[in-house]
């Protein structure tokens, strides 16, 4: 990939939470890039910081109970280093956001042509006309019958899948080359979601825009995704391509989760169950392997004392060295 | 052996408008259901939103008013309130909720969250009771000190965990669980699941399993009811629903589960829209006048499917 194609360049991101007078990292030393044309998906289980990412990229912590060091480089901005006002001239305008539940990211006293219209206010110099023109245009770009009619409607006069194309309208209005959608197919029926999840291909064919594509379902992961971040603790565990992370997983996060899955074609019986939970963010340890407390009978000089990230192969990182000798507790280790 | 035989079940909701708030119109939530609930088995209810599965579930567990149809149990039609008071229905037939936060009473520990069921139906002492519940938690993989805990100090999985062993502390002979993993991860889904599983090969139950995720119902399920617009679109065994769909509704949200195949995505990508397409194109001839969908009709003896006629084989 060419050097100019980079979108979004972040370098040891970490966002830390003040409980109590002391900051709790719930994104810890996390780098990525975003590419042009790219989809790049973010996964992990509830908690595990991704949605935080999301959120720190487009500027929507409170400064005063939130510490954010590291960069996050755009057109050799670093958008840490923002101010309100200049992060108003990125949000929307160069990044868009997809979020998650549709139903409470929409006004519910604004009809939907106003919304869609409203960030195009601040950062188009169209007229009003021309507005109205540009939001019917979305509307149909979006999938939406009769755009004129659904324009002057409330947000509960829709369906789920029809307010998340309001939504993604809304995200793609000032044609924003990076969108970041969190998890923006959850709270849809599988047919809506592939509908959704296909449009989203199809407006980045258009636009040739870098999407970040944050789920926790790996489903929607190796059918949409070209690059993928795994995330285990607030830190990337693993990353890769997605073939490379289907075919060859390699921490054991990865693996443990991918096996957990009730499977296409073998019908077992008994699911394969990741011990113990998730630390909670006030728990988190300091040092060594995060994942170390959830699979006991890997010996602790497998485990790195500070993890970092390996390239196995080229593209190819994994966190901490317990993966080379990782079994299942089931199954025979290698002595 | 038979269990539980549901006959022509209807569930309409009236909406009402005008001056005189009058009934205009209905909702037909379920519009003539029928299905057999055999002793060990687990049944899967399958549909999108708004589709009436949750509706089917809870009028078997008598939460909902039917509007006709029967639920026989024993012999007996457990429609009615007074029915179901005298035959001990209400211990026999349990229920696990989707969202474990809302359906487990803040204020109570755990120990009187578990504790209600039996106390409504068992006269037990504090110290047999207590031995009871710590059996159950057992059972749910829960430790010990969890008894006197309330529901916010859990996890999502833990509580519907507990959610579990609140169903099955009457040794009930049928659960129904309303999408009982839709809310959890991964890897809580799992725990969760086998625990399902063990109870029931413990206790011999059967299960009415309603869920929209596809790949969980696989793993679960004997049998399979795929609901559209409140009837049922076929009804078969596992292999009969996921070898052979007949119905495009079937065929449209197999289609559309995501899969894990990097390799074939694009063929599989090609074969949703293939599908979607048939769906649009020919959906009048899988639904009758006014959308209903059509009477269900053998295919085979495990498999039926709501044609116009019944002509086996189809497209695929």
């Amino acid at each position: 990939m060419a050097a100019g194609d980079q979108l979004l360049d972040i370098q040891d991101l970490h966002t830390g939470f003040r409980i109590k007078d002391e900051y709790y990292d719930a994104v810890d030393d996390v780098s990525l890039t975003l590419d042009k044309n790219e989809i790049l998906a973010i996964v992990g289980e509830s908690g595990c910081g991704k949605s935080t990412l999301a959120t720190t990229i487009m500027g929507l912590h409170d400064s005063k109970n939130t510490r954010i060091t590291g960069e996050i480089i755009y057109n050799d901005l670093n958008l840490i280093d923002l101010n309100e006002t200049l992060y108003n001239q990125i949000r929307g305008n160069d990044i868009g956001m997809i979020f998650q539940d549709p139903l409470s990211a929409l006004n519910p006293l604004m009809r939907v042509g106003d919304q869609i219209a409203e960030g195009l206010t601040y950062h188009t110099t169209l007229n009003k006309e021309q507005r109205t023109e540009r939001v019917l245009e979305l509307l149909d770009q979006v999938g939406i019958p009769d755009p004129l009619r659904i324009s002057k409607q409330f947000p509960h006069e829709l369906s789920g899948g029809m307010r998340q194309r309001v939504i993604i309208a809304i995200a793609i209005s000032c044609k924003p080359p990076i969108i970041i959608a969190d998890e923006p197919t959850t709270a849809l029926d599988v047919t809506i979601q592939a509908q959704i999840l296909d449009l989203l291909k199809d407006l980045q064919a258009e636009t040739q825009a870098g999407i970040i594509l944050i789920t926790h379902d790996l489903g929607v992961v190796a059918e949409t995704a070209d690059r993928v971040a795994v995330m285990y603790a607030g830190q990337i565990i693993e990353q890769a391509t997605v073939q490379e992370l289907f075919e060859n997983p390699l921490h054991p996060y990865t693996r443990s989760l991918l096996n957990s899955m009730p499977q296409e074609d073998a019908v077992t019986d008994e699911l394969h169950v990741i011990e113990g939970v998730v630390p909670s963010l006030t728990k988190l340890p300091h040092h060594g392997c995060r994942f170390a407390q959830r699979i006991p009978w890997i010996p602790a000089r497998e485990h790195e004392t500070d993890p970092i990230l390996h390239e196995v192969t080229p593209g190819h990182l994994v966190r901490c060295t317990c993966y080379k000798h990782f079994h299942f507790k089931d199954e025979k280790g290698e002595e | 052996m038979e269990l539980i035989t549901i006959n022509d079940l209807k569930v309409h909701y009236p909406i009402r408008s005008g001056f005189f708030n009058r009934v205009t119109d209905y909702v037909y939530a379920v519009d003539g259901v029928d299905f057999t609930i055999e002793r060990g088995k687990t049944y899967g209810l399958v549909g999108e939103s708004g589709s009436g599965k949750s509706t089917i579930g809870k009028a078997i567990v008598g939460l909902e008013k039917i509007t006709s149809g029967s639920i026989i149990y024993e012999g007996q039609d457990v429609t009615k309130k007074r029915v179901r008071k005298g035959m001990q229905y209400n211990k026999d037939v349990q229920m696990i909720f989707q969202d474990s936060m809302s359906s487990l009473n803040p204020k109570k520990r755990v120990i009187d969250i578990i504790g209600e069921p039996i106390r409504n139906f068992e006269k037990l002492s504090d110290q047999e009771e207590k031995k009871k519940i710590k059996g159950l938690l057992d059972i749910v993989g829960m430790p010990e000190d969890a008894l006197y805990k309330y529901p916010h100090e859990f996890s999502g999985g833990q509580r519907q965990r507990i959610g579990v062993a609140r169903a099955v502390a009457t040794n009930p002979k049928l659960i129904v669980a309303d999408e009982p993993v839709s809310a959890l991860d991964l890897s809580v889904q799992a725990q969760v699941l086998n625990f399902m599983k063990k109870i029931q090969r413990e206790y011999n139950l059967s299960y009415l399993f309603i869920s929209h995720d596809l790949g969980v119902v696989k793993h679960m399920c004997d049998n399979i009811a795929i609901m559209n617009k409140g009837r049922f679109v076929e009804i078969g065994t596992r292999e009969d629903i996921y070898t052979n769909p007949q119905h495009i509704y079937t065929k449209r949200l197999l289609s559309a589960i995501p899969k894990i195949d990097v390799a074939d995505r694009e063929e599989h990508k090609e074969l949703r829209r293939k599908v979607e397409r048939e769906y649009v194109q020919n959906e009048k001839e899988y639904y009758g006048s006014n959308g209903r969908v059509f009477d269900l009709k053998n295919v085979s003896p495990t498999h039926q499917v709501a044609l116009a006629s019944a002509k086996s084989g189809g497209v695929q």
